[in-house]
């Protein structure tokens, strides 16, 4: 299955080997699943609620490292999976019994786990630990560290993520336009957010070792905003938000191959924001040059009509 | 005379002060009940506590005589318009056909069948050729029709409004009073909440007055009188309303009340 992507690269000029094949496989499965992920909360204005998430995995990543003492990715991840959840039930536990609001509530979630998760990482690297953790790698992502095992893991949790995305589409499609009426008929919001929060979650895991807690949430708004300039059916936006974080992963990650020393976290986050600029520019409609010349027609049309009026002798008040 | 929502004692409460306090309500069936008082009132927090979607600090509502759980699919709600976001990317068929999803259940798609009813329910509205509209190009008083043909999509026998007249021309608010008229003819029950008192007379058959507890209720020539319409409006329904951080009610609008009824 991991053979099938990568052959249709094979005509680029990279040098192709075993690192590059786990990098890029890895940047098309993370990129699919955010993009696909994403699309749903950005159009339920939550994009902030995956940054919030991403931040919140780097203390549970260092708590597993330092419980279990391993570096396998997977016992890391659940570690970040578990602190990310926590963070979301923090979330929503202010948000339900305070006063605070929710933008204030992400603000002070994100900075104090995150800065949790740095006092731990700090310990750990200074702890005179012989082993290296390599824990650093989750701030920024390091994609070169992707392991073949990973990959599998990665293509794993997304296929779940999806299923369940399809499996849920109408549920998650009616709470997002309009959870009163969708809690009127059943789909209970806390109950479909909690399940969309949970996808989030997951794919936040998915994508930590390719660009790391910080660049994560870039990867889930970037695609989807993208995506909504181009088509207007939801189906449309989250099939379209998947295929532009794949070709964001794709060419991120040959780009850092390609050039010395480029990092390819930075360079799939890098290629989707292009993607996102031509989106905003050129998309026919919503685009800001198909806005300004609509608006400059329109503006000529009556101009002309203006014109023929009082070339007709009639008012043109 | 068959009671399709029986709300005894209820109360609510968002922080502090009761948005709805010790409500004994009776809707009719087959008729059309008005809900009307100040902003502020619970207007729409009655409607939402009868579905169930706000907690209740006490008293019961009943609905068809059992809870709401075990009657969903009998009742349709069409929410304010303002309260969803109109740039959603979808079309006018598509979020009739959400009026389908309820009696479909968990991962079940809508079909063919489906997708007829909810054309001609967008037929019914006046709305069958805006099908593949998006709707965020849909005008104020087309999207309220969505709305209404999405709530008919529903097949239900109670349908709860919220301002469904709140923004919309008067093509759209004719075609609303002759649907709305046409439900309550078949033998099923409408409840919205309404603003405009000048029409109350025209368009419905009940009416509930509200102002946090309830003023009065009962068919319309009986109750909206002027009396009663002036305790709604300007007088405190209880002793505590003064106090400070008591829910706003109309005493600092002042409106003319002989000026709305004419």
């Amino acid at each position: 299955m991991m053979a099938i992507i990568p052959l249709a690269l094979f005509g680029l000029d990279v040098s192709w080997d075993a690192t590059l094949r786990n990098v890029i496989l890895g940047s098309v499965i993370l990129g699919m699943t955010s993009g696909m992920v994403g699309s749903f909360a950005v159009l339920r204005r939550q994009s902030l609620i995956g940054d919030a998430l991403a931040h919140a995995a780097l203390p549970g990543i260092c708590l597993a490292f330092m419980v279990t003492g391993t570096r396998s990715t997977e016992v890391l991840l659940i570690g970040g999976a578990l602190s990310g959840l926590l963070g979301t039930a923090v979330l929503l536990v202010i948000n339900r019994w305070s006063i605070i609001s929710m933008e204030t509530a992400l603000g002070v979630v994100l900075s104090v786990f995150f800065g949790f998760g740095i006092l731990l990482l700090t310990r750990v690297q200074h702890g005179g630990d012989a082993a290296q953790s390599g824990l650093d790698r989750f701030i920024f992502g390091q994609a070169a560290t992707i392991l073949p095992r990973d990959v599998t893991i990665m293509l794993v949790v997304a296929v779940i993520v999806l299923g369940v995305l399809a499996a849920c589409f109408k549920e998650l499609k009616v709470l997002t336009f309009d959870p009163l009426f969708a809690a009127s008929i059943g789909v209970s919001p806390p109950l479909v957010g909690a399940l969309l929060s949970a996808l989030l979650v997951l794919t936040i895991m998915i994508g930590l070792q390719t660009v790391g807690v910080i660049l994560m949430v870039s990867l889930l708004i970037a695609p989807a905003v993208a995506a909504r300039q181009w088509t207007s059916s939801l189906a449309g936006m989250v099939l379209l938000s998947g295929f532009f974080g794949l070709v964001a992963g794709v060419s991120g990650s040959v780009a850092s191959s390609l050039i010395d020393r480029l990092p390819t976290g930075p360079m799939i986050v890098i290629a989707a924001t292009v993607i996102v600029a031509l989106s905003l520019l050129f998309a026919p409609e919503r685009g800001v040059l198909s806005t300004w010349r609509s608006r400059r027609t329109r503006a000529e049309h009556f101009r002309t009509i203006l014109a023929a009026a009082d070339h007709h002798g009639v008012s043109s008040r | 005379m068959t009671h399709v929502i029986e709300a005894r004692d209820l109360t609510v409460a968002y922080h502090e002060s009761p948005v709805l306090w010790d409500l004994d309500i009776d809707i009719v069936e087959g008729r059309a009940t008005a809900i009307v008082g100040p902003n502020g009132a619970g207007k729409s927090t009655l409607l939402k506590a009868i579905l169930g979607l706000v907690p209740i600090a006490a008293g019961t509502t009943r609905v068809f005589n059992a809870s709401m759980q075990q009657v969903r699919q009998r009742v349709a709600y069409v929410p304010q318009r303002g309260s969803v976001d109109w740039d959603f990317p979808t079309d006018a068929l598509d979020v009739v056909l959400m009026g389908r999803y309820g009696r479909l259940g968990w991962f079940r798609r809508p079909g063919r069948s489906d997708r007829d009813i909810a054309q001609e329910c967008l037929d019914r509205v006046g709305m069958g050729s805006f099908a593949n509209r998006q709707i965020s190009q849909l005008s104020g008083g087309q999207q309220q029709r969505v709305f209404l043909a999405r709530a008919l999509a529903q097949q239900a026998d109670l349908y709860l409004m919220d301002e469904p007249f709140v923004g919309v021309d008067a093509v759209t608010e004719r075609a609303i009073v002759q649907l709305l008229h046409d439900v309550r003819d078949s033998g099923k029950t409408v409840v919205a909440v309404h603003h405009d008192l000048e029409s109350v007379r025209e368009y419905f058959d009940d009416v509930v007055l509200l102002n946090v507890g309830l003023i009065a209720a009962g068919p319309v020539a009986e109750v909206f009188t002027e009396d009663n319409l002036r305790r709604t409006y300007h007088g405190p329904t209880r002793p505590d309303m003064d106090r400070p951080g008591a829910p706003a009610r109309a005493g600092s609008e002042m409106v003319p009340v002989e000026a709305l009824l004419r």
